[in-house]
């Protein structure tokens, strides 16, 4: 029982964590149709920045974290100008592919001259470190704001997407860039904008899941397989679909390291083809964004 | 200093006298051509034989990604799942039974073939996203069943021990690698052999018109994803080669043979060198490896910005590969319109 409840909210946070990241991919590859396989260094350039801001700096772990997803998403602007733009829609596959695993390289071999190939930490304020009191059983503080964080996403994402302005013309665009921007819908603007969205998700995902996906300049290529299997599970543009997928994926894995650790990633792949065979447009598959 | 090698071999191809609208005639001393700066880089480069026999399995390697990418259009980052299956299937083999490197060859193209056949019905259905997932994940699964089969496969130790007999039964595998290079240069001239007859041939044209336009071709009675199967398996049989000729000339197969950072680095490779031209796998397997042997031994980090730089160059200013700037270049001379 007591292993039960922890796999579920280790499963529960660790699912949070790549929810964060991977709605940022699926909001973009939902809208501009890039498979931005730069997106786990855009997560690791904000895990990066925050270290650096509350460790060297000293600024305390909640502006550290503003200050990393604002550089972050200032940081990526230009490249969705200069480089994105060229890639957009799916006729593009393998360019999408190729640039963006150029780009990748490019920053893990900036990070690695930057910070240093050794692990670096953000480290926790008091307020998080300690445990929270839930009846009868703890769980960790930070397992508990994590898992809130991931909660507020969710929550926000749907408010801006279903109840905004800027989320129908986001669907429209979605929908039928050509028709929407024949109706005035300026859609380079929303392209940039859901860019700043997607790279900025990614940068809260670092910053807060670095405690459970650790900062180190391979980063970048070694969870990015990750992201892209809740994106594809989840079916692209679908923010309850990658949550659902996130989750899922998030308890499996943590569960597979508890009870059988020889074959977790086995199992997990496994499952994966079976769900992508059976459901190729992903197994949440509803409207699109 | 391959790299050299083998600009001096393109200058070579450009400045023959190429009859006009026959492009195509420009193929047929490729091989031949492969062949003679193998062998050139064989005498001048004695010191750099274990590089040279890496890249002749490399691009043998790269040629299956070829011919899946370039000719029948599938985006994959799971070729290598085909290659480490074949590796491990030939150094299982010949730790267990038979060290023959000609079975070896022959048991690890099998092992590929199979696999590539089986993983190929199973979800070459899928396109984009899902198709590239989906191959990652085949290469993930061979991966950690090579991991976890210890017995086997050695697990992350990496299966040693491979210790293949005489070419023929007359020619050693030596320390010096002479007879290592030499039949790798020879298994791939082979491979490009037969690639290039299978990519001429009736079926290849098939594929490449489901590339083109899969509705037209159901349309006219083919069906697209058999003719992408069959020819998934076919290019698997040639990555299980690769892998196999890499357990004979190195006696060692590791779990990153598997590995997705592989299957990336085969298209990056492909890419570098042009896709849908065979040779293109061959110039770009040697570009690479070449730029790479001379800029990672400071730091791997350079390599990978330098890499990086150079992809992100490609897929902006340069789509067509390396090859592609020879035959633009061919274009301008004969005052044609440059290749397209």
């Amino acid at each position: 029982m007591e292993t039960m409840f922890g796999i579920a909210v280790d499963g529960v946070a660790y699912g949070m964590i790549l929810f964060i990241i991977s709605v940022g991919l699926s909001v973009t590859l939902g809208l501009m149709r890039v498979v931005n396989l730069a997106h786990g260094a855009f997560a690791m350039v904000g895990g990066y920045v925050a270290s650096y801001a509350a460790q060297s700096a000293g600024l305390p772990y909640g502006v550290a974290l503003v200050v990393a997803v604002a550089l972050t998403v200032l940081a990526t602007l230009p490249l969705e100008r200069l480089l994105y733009r060229r890639i957009y829609g799916s006729a593009n596959e393998l360019a999408q592919v190729l640039l963006t695993i150029g780009l990748t390289f490019v920053i893990v071999a900036g990070i690695n001259y930057l910070f240093g190939p050794t692990l670096k930490r953000i480290p926790l304020p008091e307020l998080l470190t300690g445990t929270v009191e839930l009846g009868p059983k703890a769980i960790p503080t930070h397992r508990a704001f994590v898992i809130g964080a991931g909660a507020a996403t969710l929550l926000g994402l749907w408010w801006l997407l279903e109840r905004t302005d800027f989320g129908i013309r986001l669907r429209a665009a979605v929908d039928d860039p050509a028709m929407a921007a024949a109706l005035g819908i300026r859609t380079e603007r929303l392209y940039l904008a859901t860019f700043a969205l997607g790279t900025g998700l990614a940068a809260l995902g670092g910053v807060l899941g670095a405690e459970l996906l650790p900062l180190e300049p391979y980063y970048a290529i070694r969870y990015i397989v990750l992201f892209l299997a809740v994106v594809a599970v989840g079916g692209a543009g679908s923010i309850f679909g990658s949550a659902a997928a996130a989750l899922a994926l998030g308890i499996v894995d943590t569960a597979g390291k508890y009870l059988i650790p020889n074959f977790g990633e086995f199992f997990f792949y496994a499952a994966l083809i079976l769900i992508l065979f059976r459901w190729p447009h992903g197994f949440f598959k509803g409207r699109t964004a | 200093m391959t790299s050299v090698a083998e600009r001096d071999g393109k200058a070579g191809t450009m400045t023959r006298p190429i009859p006009l609208g026959k492009r195509r005639d420009l193929d047929w001393i490729g091989i031949p051509l492969i062949a003679a700066v193998g062998l050139a880089a064989y005498w001048l480069l004695p010191d750099d034989l274990a590089l040279l026999t890496r890249i002749a399995a490399s691009a043998l390697f790269v040629l299956s990604l070829d011919l899946v990418l370039g000719y029948g259009g599938i985006a994959t980052l799971g070729q290598a799942a085909m290659f480490g299956t074949g590796a491990y299937a030939a150094g299982i083999v010949a730790v267990n039974w038979n060290n023959d490197p000609f079975a070896m060859l022959a048991v690890g193209g099998l092992a590929g073939g199979l696999l590539a056949l089986v993983t190929g019905a199973l979800i070459l259905h899928a396109r984009g996203l899902t198709l590239l997932m989906l191959t990652i994940a085949v290469g993930q699964i061979v991966q950690e069943v090579a991991n976890k089969a210890r017995d086997w496969t050695g697990g992350s130790d990496g299966l040693s021990g491979i210790d293949p007999a005489p070419v023929l039964g007359m020619f050693r595998f030596d320390m010096f690698g002479h007879t290592s290079y030499l039949f790798a240069l020879a298994v791939l001239v082979v491979g490009l052999v037969v690639a290039r007859r299978i990519v001429r041939s009736p079926f290849g044209l098939a594929c490449r018109g489901v590339k083109e336009d899969p509705l037209r071709v159901s349309a006219i009675g083919g069906s697209p994803k058999a003719y992408l199967v069959v020819l998934y398996a076919v290019a698997g049989v040639f990555a299980g080669v690769a892998g196999a000729l890499t357990a004979v000339t190195s006696g060692i197969v590791g779990l990153d043979s598997a590995g997705f950072s592989w299957s990336a680095e085969a298209l990056v490779m492909l890419v570098l060198g042009g896709t849908g031209r065979l040779y293109g796998a061959v110039i770009g397997t040697a570009a690479f490896m070449g730029v790479h042997h001379i800029l990672a031994a400071n730091d791997p980090y350079h390599w990978m910005a330098f890499i990086g730089l150079f992809l992100i160059g490609i897929v902006l200013f340069l789509p067509g590969g390396i090859v592609s700037v020879a035959e633009r270049l061919g274009g301008l001379r004969r005052g044609k319109e440059g290749g397209a």
